[in-house]
């Protein structure tokens, strides 16, 4: 019998997933839904069409004919409701579309704060390709903006606007910028940068409400009291997984989509993978939620063969990102977290993992070389986190490091004693013949 | 500024000498600022995104793309052909 699977969601978790489907059931019926017009682009690059450094056409990285040439079919729509007795979804429209196998890979959406105003044409966050294009649009006629938030997003929203030459001022709750990833150094490191790109940084600013003008934003106001005049307000607090759908459908929710290691939910024909899955692993016997593009990619692969009927546990891998912030090169990797508080923040953030911040049982190193720097945190046995920022040398050596759980014990001493000879230490451990003996 | 474009120069050079362009798939976020800088407009995130070194004929190893790409995916190796001439020439 051909089987006939639908997947719900055009982004990396989903198209990964169609084309793995494809690879393993050459006679299966799969279908895309999606419910933006434009084929698979690349979400990480919207960045850098708010920065100029791209234009719109270089997002698309694969020609539409791509989804023809693997036999996926497409639909433009959103999908409005699950009937699981009678294995069917409902379109916009009315129209519905039967499945044998479902995936749900519809993402997060932007969380906005409960205030006054926020409401007003000018305030804008960043999903999507029709997101960035308002921005753009807006920013063509706005002289001056404000950007609230944490994490990568708010840094590249704030980045975004002032390559536009808008006046751009970042406003922080507390007193430093990501405090629950990055250490006090760090984030001075990355705001000293900001700054000297021109964004005006605002400490111990607390957003109170938006001010409008015939329906615009036309000024913040803080909770001190103090008001600052600007055109456009970006948000950047959080992401929210997409789950009304799964819900409307009575599966089981937490933040996210709840299931198993092989992406099933409590219905077996129904699966969710990337930023809208939470994810049961069984290393730590949690549900765990990230959003990162490659974790996305590695998710849709495992579950679209799962779909195709392999059963697969996922092995889940330290999670990882590398970007750039403040235009300082970062990798992140594994657990990570500096134990402070996300005090901009109210969910997790797009580029984020939840795993970053788990309080693992480590002693952290730094290696502090100016615009250079590494922390590593070191287990009793093994490497369970690491960050790079600037020279990226050690990047992949660490990367590796920890994805392969490499024994560090020989030289454990020799890393908490002295710092500065990380990298010759690191280097040595993944290739101990170019670099002599341990 | 300065240390970037000399930076960006010293690897144009090193991979001009002797080199490919190898990319890592998993940090690429296909956002096609590689293929965007190409002067020879090689469409380099398509070898980038699946893991397939930049085998292309036209390639100049001017290692712009290496240098653009904003989550280091992409690096330059030493190829074997040249590692042979050396040795062939014994000298």
């Amino acid at each position: 019998m051909t089987r006939r699977y639908i997947v719900v969601g055009n982004g990396p978790a989903g198209v990964s997933a169609a084309e793995t489907i494809r690879r393993h059931d050459g006679a299966g019926v799969v279908t895309i839904v999606g419910d933006e017009k434009v084929p698979f682009y690349s979400r990480p690059g919207l960045a850098y069409l708010l920065t100029g450094t791209i234009p719109e056409k270089m997002l698309f990285s694969r020609p539409e004919t791509e989804y023809a040439r693997q036999r996926l079919q497409r639909e433009v729509g959103a999908v409005q409701a699950i009937d699981r007795g009678g294995h069917r979804v409902t379109l916009q429209g009315g129209r519905t579309l039967p499945y044998d196998r479902l995936l749900l890979a519809v993402g997060a959406r932007a969380l906005r704060p409960r205030i006054p105003g926020i409401e007003l044409e000018g305030v804008v966050s960043l999903d999507n390709l029709e997101d960035a294009r308002r921005i753009l649009r807006l920013a063509r006629r706005a002289r001056r903006a404000c950007v609230v938030g944490g994490g990568i997003t708010a840094v590249e929203l704030a980045e975004g606007l002032a390559a536009q030459h808008l006046e751009t001022h970042y406003l922080m709750r507390k007193d430093r910028y990501w405090g629950g990833v990055l250490e006090p150094a760090e984030s001075a490191l990355i705001e000293d940068r900001l700054t000297g790109e021109r964004i005006r940084l605002h400490r111990q600013t607390d957003l109170a409400a938006v001010v409008g003008r015939r329906g615009r934003v036309a000024a913040v106001e803080t909770q001190s009291g103090e008001r600052l005049p600007c055109d456009l307000l970006a948000v950047a607090i959080g992401t929210a997984p997409r789950v009304e759908l799964a819900r409307q459908a009575g599966l089981a929710t937490g933040r996210g989509i709840l299931t198993d290691a092989e992406f099933r939910t409590e219905d077996p024909d129904i699966f969710a993978a990337g930023d809208v899955a939470e994810v049961f692993d069984p290393a730590t016997g949690e549900h765990v939620l990230d959003s990162l593009w490659s974790v996305a990619i590695e998710q849709g692969r495992a579950a679209g063969q799962n779909l195709a009927g392999a059963a697969q546990p996922y092995r889940r891998q330290a999670p990882f990102n590398v970007t750039r912030i403040g235009g300082v090169t970062t990798t992140l990797i594994g657990a990570v977290g500096s134990g402070g508080r996300d005090d901009d923040l109210v969910a997790l953030a797009r580029g984020d993992s939840q795993a970053w911040r788990q309080r693992l049982d480590a002693f952290a190193v730094v290696s502090d070389e100016g615009a250079n720097r590494v922390r590593l945190h070191l287990g009793r046995e093994h490497v369970v986190g690491a960050m790079v920022m600037g020279d990226q040398t050690l990047s992949r050596p660490l990367q590796q490091m920890i994805r392969d759980r490499v024994d560090i014990r020989p030289v454990r001493e020799r890393l908490l004693r002295d710092p500065a000879h990380m990298a010759q230490v690191v280097l040595s451990l993944a290739n101990p013949e170019a670099h002599g003996a341990r | 500024m300065l240390g970037g474009l000399l930076r960006r120069d010293s690897q144009r050079r090193q991979a001009m000498a002797a080199g490919v362009v190898v990319p890592e798939p998993e940090r690429c976020v296909e956002c096609g600022i590689c293929t965007f800088n190409c002067p020879l407009g090689i469409d380099v995130r398509a070898h980038a995104r699946v893991g397939k070194a930049v085998s292309d004929g036209y390639c100049l190893t001017c290692g712009d793309c290496v240098a653009r790409c904003p989550r280091g995916t992409l690096r330059l190796e030493t190829t074997d052909v040249f590692e042979a001439s050396r040795g062939l020439d014994g000298r």
